[in-house]
């Protein structure tokens, strides 16, 4: 079963547009989302979550038609984290507790204090003496404390240290233990999202450029250093994009249509992506 | 069991995994029975993806290498002394490939090949 599906959708704002979008992410999995600033992905993330409306395809999450009445029920099992988190000031993290206990019926005070613990929040602190990292680690810790199937998370690891990055990913990591939990995760950190990620979508200019399974990306695509004559040499389907310098050229190339004997470096996912954005200008 | 993964060995991660685990099968420090770690497990114990993982062990049951038991997960196969001698001529295929190669490019005939080979047995 897929936790989110997306197809052929598009949405206008008149500047900006979402064209054409068809993604999907298998149950289990981690999906990340990449793309420049104003790429789409947190109109994708919003259109998803039935926070605009969608013009033209089809969206479904954990199975629901986003625009159906039931969606609002499915709402309770998706855990979602904004790029800024939102609790006002004066409240405190028990505060946030009695206050989450009425809004959602499967919540689960337990949890949520023992991401409290984990994380090294204070009960009595206010929202407002908080650290940006200690927020990100608040909303996460209400997110996943009303026992959500899907978690969506817009930027949540931006402006944050190495070391909580990567806390925060492990989370995520063993949240998907459960086989029927699944993670969607924009960021402009590709780092990050290629260390935990199962699948990897690009938007760019709000158009998706791919989504694939990472380790395919990884094992696909390559870098070759050559010169403009060596270029002749290299099968032209083989070459997905170029970036010709004064003194030499670097080429992305598919490994699957180039043999052996070519001497392909390993590349990664900035660099595809680098790569990709270049060719479609 | 313990399973390393190198990111920039340039050899896919699924392959590392299969590789290594079908090499502790055929050395025998995984004995036929012996379960191997849920994917999911393994999957986020190694922090990689599950879907890679899947592929290795896949790969594993296709070899015969080990058998998936709906709902109980996967266990070593009764590997016999034909699968695992095929493998070994395998690898030692690969290794005079090499040698045959690198022979010829710098001119070595095979009797003088044969000659190292024997010298060698004779030091051992």
């Amino acid at each position: 079963m897929n936790a989110i599906e997306l197809k052929r959708v598009t949405k206008n704002y008149g500047a900006f547009s979402l064209k054409d979008i068809t993604l999907s992410l298998p149950s289990g999995c981690i999906l990340g989302l990449v793309g420049e600033n104003g790429a789409g992905k947190s109109t994708t993330i919003r259109l998803l979550l039935n926070a605009a409306a969608r013009d033209a395809g089809e969206i479904t999450v954990l199975g629901r038609d986003v625009r159906k009445k039931e969606f609002r029920r499915v709402k309770e099992q998706i855990g979602v984290v904004l790029d800024e988190a939102y609790y006002p000031d004066v409240l405190s993290a028990g505060n946030v507790n009695l206050i989450m206990k009425h809004i959602y019926r499967s919540w689960q005070e337990d949890i949520f204090y023992d991401y409290l613990k984990r994380f090294a929040l204070s009960e009595k602190k206010l929202f407002k003496e908080y650290s940006r990292g200690m927020k990100m680690k608040l909303a996460i810790a209400a997110a996943l404390s009303h026992q959500p199937k899907l978690l969506v998370l817009d930027e949540a690891t931006s402006g944050l240290d190495p070391v909580i990055r990567d806390e925060i990913l492990e989370i995520f990591n063993d949240f998907t233990r459960d086989e029927d939990h699944s993670v969607l995760l924009s960021s402009h950190i590709i780092s990050d999202l290629e260390k935990i990620s199962d699948y990897i979508a690009y938007l760019h200019q709000g158009k998706l450029v791919f989504c694939e399974e990472k380790d395919r990306l990884l094992e696909e695509y390559g870098i070759l250093h050559t010169t403009s004559a060596g270029l002749s040499d290299v099968p032209k389907d083989a070459i997905e994009a170029k970036r010709q310098g004064r003194y030499s050229t670097e080429v992305l190339v598919r490994r699957s249509r180039l043999s052996g004997a070519f001497d392909v470096e390993p590349a990664n996912l900035e660099d595809i992506m680098l790569f990709m954005a270049k060719k479609g200008e | 069991m313990e399973i390393l993964i190198k990111n920039s060995s340039g050899q896919p991660i699924y392959e590392q995994i299969y590789t290594q685990i079908k090499d502790l099968i055929l050395n025998g420090a995984l004995a036929e029975g012996d379960a191997l770690p849920s994917i999911r497990g393994l999957a986020k114990d190694l922090r990689i993806s599950v879907i890679t993982t899947k592929r290795a062990y896949d790969e594993l049951e296709r070899e015969g290498f080990v058998n998936t038991v709906a709902g109980k997960g996967c266990f070593v196969a009764g590997t016999d002394r034909e699968l695992i001698r095929e493998e070994h001529l395998k690898k030692i295929e690969t290794h005079l490939q090499a040698i045959s190669q690198l022979a010829k490019s710098c001119g070595i005939t095979n009797e003088e090949l044969i000659e190292m080979f024997r010298i060698l047995e004779v030091e051992e």
